[in-house]
């Protein structure tokens, strides 16, 4: 079956005509059909698209490492003339007429779009529950969550319906599921690929990056997505490294930091043997570990909770029935159209985010909660830059628990939020993280966060990939037939 | 730090958005214990700290002042629910008086 191999070996057949990308298309479509039922990644398939997309790729001369590569898209992700939801019932019936900024630089590599993966609504949410269509279960035990927001992009890479995907990042949501299903998944830093044509959530801290079977397959793809792009002014104009070869430079004397706030009281025990495990081998491989402090980390999570909602309130008001998406028009009052479509189509998470920024940010309160969080925010981004005086990479937890029940969490949307509280400190400071598939507790796969500084993607890919190159984690799949 | 039913409301028109008695309840509880667990916030001393709203240290980002056709303008305008002439049409916004 073509569709279980990784990104580079794909390449590798391909270049070598071992088999066509028709082919290996072909076998993921297959996988799709097999395993859909269960995991339930994708809203959209596009098996027509991207059959005809896999014949031209066939054709292509001096095919880049991307041409002929079937590839899932996360929903939040506009997608000429294929339908593009976000996960929201808003955007149901929704088919853009422009391709976001990422879809457009792998389209023009030859990329191969199967479909659209399942997410929580406008990537709000760390379990996938908060999709407007449904849950996407994870391939380890169909009982339970892949994580959030991008869980169907992670349930896709893992099961090889896939061979890598496209997910975003505000504050875990390529990361929490990359460590949920056992896969790679990058959070670049902020600005570092463009966001032009992915549908807001919380603009100052959305990333857009890869899920992948390998690091080595993500320092492949990121120099495709990554650079300045004149539709996001965002994006600085800051050289894109030649990650593919910065990998290969060993880890010996780098030094890597472990903050002792996020070896906290209550995180699952299991979660922390596999992170200092991974610590130790690390150690065994040359590098340095030092314990350093992160002083405001407990913090952070307030903070990220009062920026996050305020920015979403301000984002979500384009969804007023006016211009395009779900519009009730039964009352034929402007208020009226505003209410019904807002009341109908937007989702609980949506709408719960919504009311608090709309509080934080109401007259009498901006100081106390918005401009006091953007400070702690400033705090928390210092501490970085502090401890990145000291040591090259931070490791830590993903998430301080493993896969959580479908439905276990849902009603505490506190309890909820705090499961992100090792991803989000990164967020709030732009910088970049990368998950790694480092062990197993509770039977469900564990991941190690790398952290790295502004634009320094090439040093956590680095440690990432040497960490593959002495484990076998990352090579370890669900099996399906058993659960 | 308590929401009252009057609160909610209020922040749910503020918002556009319409609730069922139902969801009023629930919101006023959930959003009450999230703006407990935030309250944190309020003990750390940040007179001297500057917000940081963005990371990317970048100031206004300028572009020469030129027309790009998009070339899907009439399309963008088709999508709405109701359009004219190639104008979003909407419902009145203001009352003769």
């Amino acid at each position: 079956m073509l569709n279980n191999l990784t990104l580079l070996e794909a390449f590798v057949g391909l270049r070598e005509k071992k088999f066509s990308s028709v082919e290996l298309t072909k076998d993921c479509l297959k996988q799709i059909d097999s395993l859909e039922d269960k995991v339930k990644a994708f809203l959209i398939v596009d098996e027509d698209g991207a059959l005809s997309q896999a014949k031209d790729a066939d054709k292509m001369k001096n095919p880049s490492p991307l041409a002929g590569i079937p590839v899932a898209v996360k929903d939040v992700f506009c997608t000429k003339d294929l339908r593009s939801t976000g996960g929201s019932k808003v955007l149901e019936n929704y088919r853009p007429h422009f391709n976001a900024t990422a879809v457009e630089k792998l389209k023009e590599q030859g990329a191969v779009i199967l479909g659209k993966t399942n997410c929580d609504e406008f990537a709000m949410g760390g379990s996938t529950e908060n999709s407007g269509f449904f849950p996407t279960h994870n391939p380890w035990d169909l009982e339970r969550v892949p994580g959030g927001s991008s869980g169907g992009s992670a349930a896709a890479v893992a099961t090889d319906m896939a061979i890598y995907s496209l997910g975003t990042d505000t504050g875990g949501s390529i990361r929490q599921p990359a460590s949920f299903c056992g896969i790679s998944g990058l959070k670049v830093s902020y600005g570092r690929v463009s966001r032009y044509g992915v549908m807001a959530m919380t603009s100052s801290l959305d990333t857009i990056g890869p899920l992948a079977k390998s690091v080595e397959d993500i320092a492949v793809i990121l120099p495709f997505l990554a650079g300045k792009d004149v539709k996001d002014s965002t994006t600085p104009d800051i050289s894109v490294d030649d990650y593919s070869a910065e990998i290969n430079k060993g880890i010996k004397g780098l030094r890597i930091g472990l903050p002792k706030e996020y070896f906290i009281e209550g995180m699952d025990e299991g979660v922390r043997d596999v992170v200092l495990n991974a610590a130790k081998k690390l150690e065994e491989m040359g590098a340095e570990i030092a314990d350093i402090s992160l002083p405001h980390s407990d913090l952070a999570i307030a903070a990220y909770y009062i920026i996050v909602p305020s920015e979403v309130s301000s984002n979500m008001a384009r969804y007023d029935g006016m211009r395009y998406g779900f519009s009730d028009r039964e009352g034929r009052d402007l208020l009226g159209i505003y209410l019904n479509s807002r009341a109908k189509g937007l989702g609980k998470e949506v709408k719960r985010r919504v009311m608090i920024g709309t509080y934080a940010l109401s007259a009498g309160y901006y100081d106390a909660y918005y401009k006091k969080a953007m400070q702690v925010r400033t705090l928390v981004k210092k501490d970085f830059e502090d401890a990145f005086k000291d040591v090259d990479v931070i490791l830590t937890p993903v998430a301080p628990t493993t896969a959580f029940k479908i439905g276990e969490n849902i009603n505490d949307p506190l309890k909820m939020y705090l499961e992100d509280v090792f991803t989000t400190p990164a967020s709030l400071a732009g910088i970049c993280g990368l998950s790694v598939p480092a062990g197993f507790a509770n039977n469900l796969p564990v991941g190690i966060q790398l952290l790295g500084k502004r634009f320094d993607e090439k040093t956590i890919l680095r440690v990432g990939h040497q960490y593959q190159l002495n484990t076998d984690w990352h090579k370890k799949k669900p099996d399906l037939n058993n659960n | 730090m308590k929401l009252s039913q009057e609160q909610i409301e209020h922040i749910a028109v503020l918002a556009r958005l319409e609730l069922a008695p139902e969801e009023k309840e629930k919101y006023g509880e959930q959003l009450s214990a999230i703006l407990d667990y935030v309250e944190k916030l309020g003990n750390v001393d940040t007179a001297e700290i500057e917000p940081t709203s963005q990371v990317t240290g970048l100031i206004n980002v300028m572009r020469e002042d030129e027309v790009i056709d998009s070339g899907i303008s009439k399309e963008l305008v088709e999508d709405a629910p109701e359009s004219q002439l190639g104008y979003f049409k909407i419902p009145k916004i203001f009352e003769n008086k």
